[in-house]
């Protein structure tokens, strides 16, 4: 494991060399990030790391893609995505125009998954799905909609346990271990990068969903981030986050409500 | 192993890992512990990612000291029982609160023993008291090694008491833990710390 103060280092050049603002990350998951890379990459010693992140731009790219974390699966927590379906989408329904914003949406997984999800309550034609993530490597993976198919077996389970009926196989073509996921659902998917830690916010939505991107951030960024979600969020739009993630250390409770008890505030006042 | 019995005193956390066979272990241990406890107790069993809630809700019914339930952040407080989260790794933070991440599994495992003892011996040091119980896999054993080098104790249930016995024997073979012991003189030995 790399030191405390070798950490400190390595965040202050890459904010002062490139404006990466890492210094509000949670240091317990950072610092395992960054020795992850450290010795990965076959660096002996640290200042050999710094010299080498500070004098090489598309090394510092590749360090800061590697350290972010880009685990995600399609209908994670299938009890979420139950409720998604029976409960928040129908509401939005009702609206001529559905805008959701998937916060850290990683390689995209929750993006298709929420596009199946609109496709089949009839939704997605007046939909419109904004993916962003601070790394421009995995929004490409997004993009292109090719997951490995070693998990497609998941992801079908995971769709039936969140109420998913057709073919989970409709959705996608295999092929040499991957699956492409159909064009018809990422026709309304807007991908750009956005650094949650200093852009600001980009539109107003009814519905944005964040989910295990807090927890690698301190109390203070987890706070401007909640209040940049607010920001972002018409009265009586949706804030979904992930399963042990919450927004009562960020915002004043009275501005938003919970949904039942899911990991889903509805914003009830400006 | 009477002759090396010491008093355990300034002990802050008691981490406690395991995997097969230790929630029954954890079931007999546990409910026994007496309110109040001068320090936290942080649980890291390997479970399947869809039990949710069920090994909170069971030992919050048996057990006398209150289990927290654990979100992102929460403070680390002496007196309580912390359980890791399924499908979290749980992490240690200086401002004395847990953190949790989603990053790839280890030992096939997330959460994984071996990154909470490491994270917790980094933060607690000598005031570290780390439990290893029944497991069928090598997880736990460089937790237990971070956790002797950063000055705190280590405890491996007896492998002969365990139901399964690798993830014992593993440790014990490639650390050496300061207690060998079985179910009873564990739950003695956590009602030792930090005598009055």
């Amino acid at each position: 494991m790399i030191e405390d103060i070798e950490l400190e280092a390595l965040i202050n050049d890459v904010y002062e060399y490139y404006g990466f603002d890492f210094g509000s990350y949670s240091r317990a998951s950072l610092k395992r990030r960054v020795s992850r890379v450290f010795y990965l990459d076959g660096f002996k010693h640290f200042h050999e790391f710094l010299s080498k992140v500070r004098t090489d731009p598309e090394y510092c790219k590749r360090m800061i893609d590697e350290i972010t974390v880009n685990v995600t699966e399609m209908f994670r927590d299938p009890s979420f995505y139950m409720t998604l379906r029976k409960d928040i989408l129908p509401l939005l329904g009702t609206k001529p125009f559905i805008r959701i914003w998937h916060a850290g949406c990683s390689t995209g997984e929750e993006v298709y998954s929420m596009a199946i999800m609109l496709k089949e309550l009839g939704l997605l034609h007046k939909s419109i799905l904004y993916a962003t993530d601070i790394n421009a490597a995995v929004l490409e993976t997004a993009k292109s909609g090719i997951f490995p198919l070693r998990m497609i077996k998941d992801y079908a389970d995971n769709y039936r346990d969140s109420g998913g009926q057709e073919d989970f196989s409709d959705y996608y073509i295999a092929n040499y271990g991957y699956a492409k996921f159909s064009e018809d659902l990422s026709e309304k998917m807007v991908f750009s990068q956005h650094n949650l830690v200093s852009d600001t916010s980009f539109n107003e939505f009814d519905l944005i969903l964040c989910r295990n991107v807090l927890i690698y951030f301190d109390n203070n960024l987890q706070k401007r981030v909640v209040n940049l979600f607010d920001d972002s969020l018409a009265v009586l739009g949706f804030l979904a986050l992930g399963t042990k993630e919450t927004i009562k250390y960020s915002i004043s409770p009275t501005k938003y409500k919970q949904f039942e008890r899911e990991k889903i505030w509805r914003k009830i006042k400006e | 192993m009477e002759e090396n019995k010491r008093i355990i005193k300034d002990c802050k956390v008691v981490i406690i890992g395991g995997s097969a066979g230790s929630l029954q272990v954890l079931l007999q241990i546990l409910p026994f512990i007496e309110n109040p406890i001068s320090f936290a107790i942080v649980i890291v069993v390997h479970r399947k990612q869809s039990d949710e809630q069920t090994l909170e809700a069971l030992l919050a019914l048996k057990s006398q000291v209150k289990v927290i339930d654990v979100e992102d952040k929460v403070a680390l407080k002496p007196g309580f029982i912390y359980i890791a989260p399924s499908n979290y790794h749980l992490l240690f933070e200086k401002e004395k609160t847990l953190s949790l991440d989603t990053s790839e599994k280890i030992n096939y495992s997330r959460p994984t023993i071996d990154v909470s003892f490491e994270s917790a011996a980094e933060i607690y040091g000598s005031a570290l008291v780390g439990i290893l119980l029944s497991g069928s896999n090598s997880d736990g054993t460089i937790g237990m090694k971070a956790i002797q080098n950063a000055g705190g104790i280590t405890v491996v249930q007896n492998p002969v008491s365990a139901e399964m016995s690798f993830m014992p024997n593993n440790a014990i073979l490639h650390t050496q833990p300061d207690y060998v012991l079985n179910t009873e003189e564990i739950l003695a030995f956590i009602k030792e710390i930090n005598p009055d």
